[in-house]
């Protein structure tokens, strides 16, 4: 059994309360942060441990920690970035309902790192629940003496704020999310300033993924030296996948950065192989917005090599033939699935969540998503493939946010890898109404040493 | 001025004041490496950075830091750096990421120039002439909106509209109160005021003047006239509410409109008071001060045959420079 950091007492019955948790080693890091370490420790432990922004993008939490100004009479905020949205993740759903300690505990510290004296966590405005639950949270800390005044007598002083999102999916992009936090109408921001300089109401801010937060707490209990032997290389520590899709077993699983996707997906510690017995198609490895990957690519890189759940190797091979971490949310397709319906899915959310900002990603969103509905419902034409293929190239990389990158992503490499089946769509419509392409050649072992064929 | 920086754009090295965009200093240089601007308005603060049509390549960060920007950047929201090196038409990923922002905007354009006030100085009109491609690639139904009149002088026609939240920042920053804003998400996402209300205040006008397209337009004017039949005179007149410097709009003795004093650009010299643009549209009202002057590339300028500046043949060549140079002074005198 792997070594749990995050997810160890999860069993343990009532941890979501105050006592409970306490019981547990519960708010140790904050007695050790607050009584023997300074702001500028904690931030060199967290450097030290590598660990990265669990969000998405899995930028160095310590490097972003470092960037902050710290400008004389300025506040500074800390900002936890819980408006998880994106379809296929939810683990930090999962931490937040089960665990809400672990994330107050992780604020309190960091908070102490940066030096805010007011902390919010951006929850999304769909999970009323999670909302409670950490507001009761908050409250059985605040008795406990961890927030409010002088906490445990040390003179740092911390309020901590929940604040419900709308429910929209581009207040998860930090800029969008401070927009909404001050009150406004959730546009990203243009970059530069970074909310490093600028962010909420002005005033240098951190925005950090509820997991990232979370994982502060065993770097500063056990030191970021021992965090930074778990995982892999530069992936270190442990990471929550929310697996879905036709597996046996599907939840939140806490694993160690490197474990092979085959163990992930087959071992019954895990996921437990594919449901009802049958093949795996394709793998979508990080969230909605991450390329999707066939079978054989997302068992094995193109070298042959198998491939392990860690940043580097699941982003090798680049765009041709590799995916991302992103956000953790594991979704398994088995041969029955159909690859046109679900990329009509995701850009159909894309669409939806646009912000109407920008217009590459306000009009191609809808664009992409009407030709895949047409593909779907069989009345697709051939050059439809080229023109997707045509939109989410102009809109990738000219957005002011990632949204559109997100929208393009998973268009372009479907049909980068699944072309075959884009194109049964248009040549048997009426095939393609009854019927599931099937599995194809998506699981077929890789030729030796040569690249897929990437159209 | 050792305090300015140099900014190379598409190989024409220009000096500028530190801190301004990579927009402005093209337009310092004038001419074609400017890029086209959608959204970004000087006079608007925070405006820019929306539409992506002003697009560029910085192949070269600063001096200090000569790295390239992986990706192609806003200019209107980019600031220069020294030693900067961009690339605009010289680049052909900007020449395509253009191209494709600009059939991003029309796809959902009603295209309905015949019938529209702003044919003639529409800024996407002008875009997809030089970017934008003869046959669109769309074929599914436009979103369309129903005209809705803000008030009784100026009219929405949100189908036209191409988001740019210029007359959002006006409504914001202009007119005092604010009830004028962005309602949905997305491509289901609509300029709106509050419930429909009339926009009252002495600057609402400006949105029609800020506007990129034919979206807002000014009722008064509505149909009365092509521009490019239009003559348009630079007047003044003393306003107590704006500085009163306007360009009225002739149809043989009649005004058919006011407007700003629009630049090169497009964007209006000084934003003027709803008086002088809906209620005086008497010529005795007004002092005349001059023809204004339309760049010869705009179609307002069709039928004006000024030469401003000698023929090429004549620049050359000393003896015929002074053989003409009364003819010149002439030709540019009116």
């Amino acid at each position: 059994m792997a070594r749990k950091l995050l997810l160890e007492h999860i069993n343990v019955p009532g941890i979501h309360t105050f006592d409970v948790y306490r019981k547990q080693g519960g708010y140790r890091s904050v007695e050790k942060a607050l009584k023997s370490m300074s702001p500028d420790d904690v931030v060199e432990e967290v450097k030290k441990s590598g660990l990265r922004g669990r969000g998405g993008a899995g930028f160095p939490t310590g490097m972003k920690w470092s960037f902050l100004a710290k400008p004389e009479g300025k506040a500074r905020y800390l900002v936890c970035n819980a408006d998880e949205s994106e379809p296929g993740t939810f683990k930090d759903r999962y931490l937040m309902t089960y665990i809400p300690h672990a994330l107050i505990e992780g604020m309190i510290v960091s908070s102490f790192a940066l030096g805010a004296k007011t902390s919010y966590i951006y929850v999304r405005g769909e999970m009323m629940p999670q909302i409670r639950i950490l507001e009761k949270a908050i409250d059985e800390a605040k008795n406990a003496g961890f927030l409010g005044k002088n906490i445990l007598g040390s003179g740092y002083d911390l309020e901590l704020y929940v604040q419900p999102g709308g429910g929209a999916y581009i207040c998860g992009e930090e800029t969008a999310l401070i927009e909404s936090l001050e009150g406004k109408r959730g546009n990203p921001r243009i970059k530069p300033p970074f909310p490093a300089i600028s962010g909420v109401w002005g005033c240098p801010t951190v925005v950090n993924n509820v997991e990232s937060i979370a994982a502060v707490v065993p770097i500063i209990n056990d030191g970021g030296d021992e965090y930074a032997k778990v995982g892999i290389g530069r992936s270190t520590g442990t990471k929550l996948i929310s697996a879905s899709g036709n597996l046996n077993k599907p939840g939140v699983y806490e694993i160690e950065l490197g474990l092979p996707v085959e163990e992930f997906i087959y071992s019954d510690e895990y996921c437990g192989g594919i449901a009802n017995g049958k093949r795996l198609k394709a793998v979508v490895a990080g969230g909605s917005s991450v390329p999707i990957l066939p079978a054989n690519l997302v068992l094995k890189t193109v070298s042959g090599e198998s491939r392990l759940m860690s940043y580097e190797s699941l982003a090798e091979g680049g765009f041709q033939s590799g995916s991302m971490m992103g956000s953790g949310g594991f979704i398994a397709f088995d041969e029955d699935q159909c690859i046109v319906r679900n990329t009509w899915n995701f850009s159909r959310f894309y669409h939806h969540e646009s912000c109407g900002q920008c217009s590459p990603c306000r009009e191609g969103t809808g664009w992409m998503e009407k030709v895949l509905h047409r593909l779907e419902y069989g009345h697709g034409k051939m050059s439809d493939i080229d023109l997707l293929v045509d939109v989410s190239k102009k809109i990738e990389g000219n957005t002011i946010c990632p949204l559109g990158d997100a929208a393009a992503w998973p268009v372009a490499s479907a049909i980068r890898h699944f072309r075959d089946e884009f194109e049964w769509h248009v040549s048997n419509p009426k095939e393609a109404m009854e019927r599931n392409y099937g599995i194809g050649n998506y699981a077929d072992p890789l030729p030796a040493n040569e690249v897929p064929v990437a159209n | 001025m050792s305090e300015k920086v140099k900014v190379t754009i598409d190989g024409i090295t220009v000096e500028v004041e530190p801190g301004i965009s990579i927009l402005n200093a093209a337009r310092q240089i004038g001419g074609e490496v400017v890029p086209p601007a959608m959204c970004y308005y000087s006079k608007l603060e925070g405006s820019g950075g929306k539409c992506r049509t002003c697009l560029v390549k910085v192949s070269k960060g600063s001096e200090k830091d000569p790295r390239p920007m992986p990706k192609l950047v806003a200019s209107c929201r980019t600031g220069v750096m020294d030693g900067m090196e961009v690339q605009n038409i010289t680049s052909p990923e900007v020449i395509e990421a253009r191209k494709g922002v600009v059939e991003m905007l029309l796809i959902n354009h009603p295209l309905d120039c015949p019938i529209c006030d702003q044919a003639g100085e529409c800024h996407l009109q002008d875009l997809s002439y030089e970017h934008g491609l003869a046959k669109t690639r769309y074929d599914f139904e436009r979103r369309t909106f129903e005209k809705i009149d803000i008030g009784d002088k100026i009219q929405l026609h949100m189908t036209r509209c191409i988001l740019c939240y210029r007359c959002v920042y006006v409504a914001d920053q202009i007119t005092g109160n604010r009830v004028h804003g962005v309602l949905g998400r997305g491509d289901a996402s609509e300029i709106s005021t509050y419930i429909e209300k009339a926009i009252d205040n002495d600057f609402s006008g400006n949105v029609i003047d800020v506007c990129p397209v034919g979206a807002l337009t000014d009722r008064t004017f509505r149909f009365k006239n092509r521009v490019w039949f239009t003559k348009p005179v630079d007047a003044h007149r003393d306003c107590p509410t704006c500085k009163g410097k306007v360009t009225l709009w002739y149809k043989g003795e009649e005004v058919l409109r006011v407007t700003g004093r629009k630049d090169q650009f497009g964007e209006v010299e000084d934003f003027i008071c709803n008086t002088c643009r809906f209620d005086t549209k008497k010529t005795s009202e007004w002092v005349i001060e001059g023809p204004r002057n339309i760049a010869n590339t705009s179609v307002i300028s069709a039928n004006h045959y000024e030469t401003l500046r000698p023929l090429p043949v004549i620049q050359n060549d000393p003896i015929l420079i002074e053989a003409n140079k009364v003819e010149f002074e002439r030709a540019t005198k009116i």
